[in-house]
């Protein structure tokens, strides 16, 4: 699959991770935005990004926080050239994890020095789709020019 | 013929989930001697009578799901297990939820007098609203009924019925009061959470396998089921809460959790967004530290690149 940027804007996109429980691939299904997916399944192939995107992950840490970001999203990252493309992240979580709600966006902010864009619980309600996609549009225009 | 006994081997797994959940499960094993529930003594003491007796039956209607939950629940989902380790961490999850029901009693014996407690276990037996919820998901538990549906009744006991009784230790916790139960109240909030999500993962995995028209008819059944538990919440609700005037905020908690539950369950929300605006105090409660990112409305603190960063350095090349 590849960008399809809106018009003239140049091309930014959305990468995100979705465990088999879904629920992240069910907020960017209704997102209704091109994206990539990194896979579960460490031999299938990673998506070439060669663009601008945000990148959307969920946590899967234990109650003291470790193991926040799954072991595929940091093995897409640990590529230095897909990480220079990277411009922002939303993570996704459970409020029921008390301090640890949506850790992985924080850990990856803080490793890919870009903020936290969003945070949203299990596959997100329809202020969070409203929120996300308004701002993933502005976001774009701003940060996608200094690609 | 017989069959053969067969032994699990870990090393082997059909879905790696059950090895994920597992760990999650293990590592945050916790017991209700670890949280000093005593230093929330004086705190107990400024409590106004009604507002102790609220607090003592809202644990006893805790204590009450926990038991089913424990005792029936999940060992009724071990023969619906499509895997041997999912059978193991329905083991977990059996055991832990007689932690929680072990932790009210500690609450109970570090607070209480035994003359207040015991006049709860009786309210408890005798409230129509505690015994209708119980009864409903009960029927689901019953041998010989349909594995999905007993799914979807423990995801609803796990993910929302517990919320009415949760709200009310966030509440005292974002007063300053009883912060050392609100503690432990967190451990099992955390615990819940991972069971809902698995059991209703393993339900949509199960889900996958089966016709149209059958879908069909175990989503109806999960609104059906959903409505009518949400029937018996806001009367239990409103007959809890109305006397510290609370009952309108507990029913926004409800509506939030309900949706979240079908969510664990692969459905859609059935509460609009306007009638889930969980009080902002509740939700700081339940989460510590983690204050709303709006980056995208450029208010709160936006541009926050986190602090607390928990990972293995291993993890990480770069």
């Amino acid at each position: 699959m590849g960008w399809d940027g809106p018009g003239d804007a140049p091309p930014c996109g959305l990468v995100y991770y979705s465990s088999a429980s879904g629920n992240t691939a069910r907020f960017v299904a209704r997102l209704g935005l091109p994206a990539l997916r990194i896979p579960i399944r460490p031999t299938d192939p990673m998506p070439v990004v060669d663009v601008p995107f945000v990148l959307i992950c969920p946590t899967y840490a234990d109650g003291q926080g470790r193991g926040a970001v799954p072991k595929a999203v940091i093995h897409f990252l640990n590529d230095p050239r897909r990480r220079s493309h990277l411009r922002g992240v939303i993570g996704a979580g459970n409020r029921n994890f008390g301090a640890t709600f949506a850790l992985a966006g924080r850990v990856i902010a803080e490793k890919c020095k870009v903020p936290v864009l969003w945070r949203f619980e299990l596959a997100g309600t329809d202020t969070d789709i409203q929120k996300v996609r308004t701002g993933l549009h502005q976001f774009r225009g701003l940060e996608c020019l200094t690609a | 013929m017989q069959t053969a006994a067969r032994a699990i081997n870990w090393n082997r797994l059909d879905d790696e989930k059950d090895l994920e959940v597992w760990n999650r499960l293990t590592v945050n094993f916790w017991l209700p001697e670890k949280v000093p529930l005593s230093n929330d003594v004086q705190s107990w003491a400024t409590l106004r009578p009604a507002e102790r007796e609220l607090t003592i039956r809202v644990f006893t209607g805790l204590t009450l799901l926990d038991t089913v939950q424990n005792t029936v629940g999940a060992p009724s989902m071990m023969p619906d297990a499509i895997t041997p380790h999912e059978e193991a961490v329905l083991s977990n999850i059996a055991f832990m939820e007689a932690v929680h029901a072990r932790s009210y009693s500690s609450i109970f014996s570090t607070l209480c007098l035994t003359k207040e407690v015991d006049e709860a276990f009786r309210w408890a037996e005798e409230n129509p609203h505690l015994q209708a919820k119980a009864r409903l998901i009960l029927e689901e538990y019953k041998a010989g009924s349909d594995p999905l549906k007993r799914k979807i009744a423990s995801v609803f006991l796990e993910s929302f019925l517990f919320y009415s009784g949760f709200y009310l230790p966030m509440y005292w916790s974002s007063r300053a009061k009883l912060t050392n139960t609100a503690d432990l109240i967190r451990l099992i909030i955390r615990d819940e959470a991972v069971h809902g999500y698995y059991i209703g993962y393993k339900f949509q995995r199960a889900l996958e396998r089966e016709s149209e028209e059958r879908r069909a008819e175990l989503k109806d059944f999960a609104f059906s089921l959903m409505f009518e538990l949400y029937d018996i919440e806001q009367r239990y609700t409103a007959e809890l809460y109305d006397g510290i005037g609370l009952t309108e905020d507990v029913k926004a908690f409800l509506h939030y959790n309900a949706n979240k539950a079908l969510q664990n369950l692969g459905y859609e929300a059935l509460f609009p967004p306007q009638v889930c605006e969980v009080n902002p105090a509740i939700l700081a409660a339940l989460s510590p530290d983690s204050e709303n990112h709006d980056f995208f409305s450029g208010s709160g603190s936006s541009y926050v690149i986190g602090k607390a960063v928990a990972t293995e350095d291993e993890d990480w090349d770069f």
